[in-house]
């Protein structure tokens, strides 16, 4: 007979569920300012204070402080604030759309909206995202046409993807926008191998692979980070961190780890995480990894600390497993706001324009919505043609495809 | 013509593309320095230096998903997956992702890669060095699926395929790297240095994808075969004395139903022989498409002779393996219906 006492099985659990009071007392933030900003070229080995701590620049004050501060100019923020309302702005017509009836699902990025813009404005032209489904703001900071966006959400006549991908799985080469995959983190390792392939033709681009939280979990990212390492390819390998996997908390993927940062040291892959709320603190972190690339130093790993206020999707309903009020106990606060008072701080800007501001963007993207709309929604007006869904399986079609057009009599 | 192995054959087809295109970057699990654990190839490392040609870590799902991301860069991967059996890590970048990358970004992105593996049985390999999947990938739109039967058509098949716009499954029967196997497995190997089809042209030279050969014209009965089983579908037909028709079809997908189709009227009859398990296996698809457009030309039911639906034994290899007796007698069975 065995002594031991039976062993329990171990599934972890948040803090909190629906009716408990919001509670975020274990996300641990340093004050903005106080986190180290290391030389590009230091070895790995001694990021494990950068992968455990946050890299904050805003302060509750609005203002930009520490060594991660100052890669932004005027115009730039500026820039930055209209790319992130445009993309809430751009969510809550796109939701309202689906709601409608207008297009079967929908993606939105509230709360996240620093994440993709201003990552996208430390890249250059040329160089390629690998992304999810939930940075869109590289389009948007990129200057592809939201009219283009919406056909493709709507799966109109004018989808530049003929209606064969679901709403927000946008494609955009000349963006440098991969094509975006249902199954999750598929693109990691690839990001890996197109920054190879730059490497291997002495090229000059970068690319960016993205995943989130849950989907560290999947194969796909291990493959990448031993593949990053092994041929440092030039690459910087995002991971989201907004707290939920549609219901499962981020605790679950993340297992025993201390965060998802730390999972690039034992690559040796310097890893920092980051306040992904904070406009200014992403611009810096990806400016950091983008410039290591460049100098062909390999790759590196940021963690985005931010939260999604949203539900998943709009097949989802987050007051059935966190409370309602968590999005408002997020400790980072909300990106937009937290710009638009920097830009106030630096008397930039005002309450009365950020008003004004909103109303524009809203003109906007109701006018690229109307335009998009002509062009027809996913069960009215225009839509591609049953004779595409025959093309481009193969660059040639081959007899049988032919031989089944045929037969659905297209 | 110098005579060469399939192995030489598939290694020059890589030596033929690397040299014509600088974009041809071959890699995978100790392909670099060693020159690949079947020697497919050795020498391509010293010949074009590591970043053309080069080992990996041991991760069939980084070898394809780098190669993806390659391609959609502008590359061409020639990839090598060690035995078909480690490929099913790797199954799920292949379905998803190179299969529908054309389709579902309209052709912004493509994937032009070649994953290359050894299939199949007959070198005491066990269940985990002996399978044949090639219907988990003919199942699978956006791909290409391609079986080579000898040196001649290895070499030009394969040159094809690192051409190729699409993503190509290269399924290489390990039976027949170094000689033919002629279907009884007491008999020795006729190595490839003795055999007609072992003459492999030097330089470039292309079969194309989608196309079967006639390896044995007769008029009594077609034998629907690809790989390993070409031979013994030969030595099945000299055993009975059957006027067989057989055919290589070189390529399963896309497939060259117009030769099938045309075989099978001529002949009136129809054998399939595969080595992979039957249930739902490649065999039901050329059944299902020679019941479609040859009914009224068949006198007999057609007949599937394949690997039983268990995993490969180890010991009992040649039991499991579909051999010139069971197919001869699923022969005579059909002429006799």
């Amino acid at each position: 007979m065995s002594e031991d006492a039976p062993l329990r099985f171990h599934v972890p659990e948040p803090e909190v569920r629906p009716g408990d009071r919001p509670d975020f007392s274990n996300v641990k933030i340093p004050q903005a300012g106080t986190v180290r900003r290391p030389r590009i070229d230091e070895d790995a080995e001694q990021f494990r204070d950068l992968a455990y701590s946050i890299i904050r620049v805003l302060n509750r004050q609005g203002e930009a402080v520490g060594p991660w501060a100052g890669t932004l100019g005027d115009d730039e923020l500026l820039q930055g604030l209209r790319h992130m309302m445009l993309l809430r702005a751009f969510d809550a017509r796109m939701l309202m759309a689906q709601r409608q009836g207008k297009t079967s699902f929908y993606m939105q990025h509230m709360g996240e909206e620093a994440v993709s813009c201003a990552f996208r404005k430390a890249l250059r032209d040329g160089d390629m995202n690998f992304p999810t489904y939930r940075q869109a703001g590289l389009l948007i900071a990129g200057g592809y046409q939201m009219v283009d966006m919406m056909n493709q959400i709507y799966s109109n006549e004018a989808d530049p993807l003929k209606g064969r991908q679901l709403p927000i799985m946008y494609s955009a080469k000349d963006h440098g926008f991969f094509s975006i995959s249902g199954n999750l983190g598929t693109q990691f390792v690839q990001a890996v191998g197109w920054a190879m392939a730059s490497a291997i033709k002495g090229d000059t681009k970068i690319a960016a692979g993205w995943i989130g939280d849950g989907s560290t979990a999947e194969s796909d990212f291990h493959a990448a980070l031993v593949f990053a390492s092994t041929y440092r390819a030039p690459v910087i390998l995002n991971i989201v961190n907004n707290q939920w996997a549609i219901s499962t908390f981020q605790g679950i993927a993340r297992g025993g780890s201390g965060t998802f940062a730390a999972r690039g040291l034992g690559f040796g892959i310097p890893a920092l995480r980051v306040d992904g709320n904070d406009y200014l603190a992403v611009h810096a972190v990806a400016s950091w990894a983008a410039e290591r690339a460049r100098k062909n130093l390999g790759p590196t790993l940021v963690e985005y600390v931010t939260y999604r206020v949203g539900a998943h999707s709009t097949s989802d309903d987050p007051s059935a497993y966190r409370p309602k009020t968590e999005s408002e106990a997020w400790p980072l606060g909300d990106p937009v706001i937290r710009l638009k008072n920097h830009l106030i701080v630096r008397g930039m800007w005002s309450d009365e324009r950020h008003k004004q501001a909103e109303a524009e963007i809203l003109d906007e993207v109701i006018t690229a919505q109307k335009s998009a709309e002509r062009h027809g929604t996913l069960h009215a007006g225009g839509k591609p043609s049953a004779r595409d869904m025959f093309e481009g399986v193969y660059a040639e079609m081959p007899p049988h495809l032919r031989r089944q057009r045929q037969q659905a009599g297209v | 013509m110098p005579r060469k192995t399939m192995i030489e054959a598939i290694r020059e087809a890589m030596d033929v593309a690397m040299e014509r295109d600088d974009n041809v970057v071959v890699f995978g699990e100790d392909v670099g320095y060693f020159g690949g654990v079947f020697r497919a190839t050795q020498g391509l490392q010293q010949k074009y230096g590591t970043s053309r040609c080069f080992d990996t870590p041991i991760s069939e799902l980084g070898i394809v998903g780098t190669a993806i991301g390659m391609a959609a860069y502008g590359l061409r991967p020639c990839v090598e997956v060690q035995f078909a059996d480690y490929v099913y890590p790797a199954y799920d970048q292949i379905v998803s992702e190179a299969a529908r990358l054309r389709y579902r970004s309209n052709g912004q992105f493509t994937c032009p890669i070649v994953v290359r593996m050894p299939t199949g049985g007959g070198i005491f390999g066990g269940q985990t060095h002996s399978q044949s999947p090639e219907a988990l990938f003919t199942h699978v739109s956006g791909l290409k699926v391609v079986v080579p039967s000898n040196p001649h058509d290895a070499k030009g098949l394969l040159i094809s395929a690192i051409a190729d716009p699409d993503p190509v499954i290269f399924l290489e029967p390990k039976r027949l790297y170094n000689g033919p196997f002629d279907g009884h497995h007491e008999r020795p190997v006729t190595p490839w240095a003795k055999h007609e089809l072992g003459e492999v042209p030097a330089g470039h030279y292309e079969i194309p994808l989608g196309k079967a050969a006639v390896r044995r014209e007769g008029k009594a009965l077609t034998v629907l075969a690809y790989g390993t089983m070409v031979y013994v579908a030969q030595a099945a037909a000299e055993d009975t004395g059957i006027d067989a028709e057989i055919l290589d079809l070189r390529t399963l997908l896309p497939l060259d139903l117009d030769a099938i189709v045309a075989s099978v009227k001529k002949t009136g009859r129809c054998v399939i022989v595969h080595e992979a398990t039957r249930t739902s296996g490649f065999g039901a698809e050329l059944a299902a498409l020679v019941q479609r457009h040859c009914f009224y030309h068949l006198e007999a039911p057609i007949i599937r002779v394949t690997g039983w639906d268990t995993p490969y034994p180890h010991a009992q290899e040649w039991d499991y393996f579909p051999g010139p007796a069971r197919l001869g007698k699923a022969m005579i069975e059909t002429m006799e219906a």
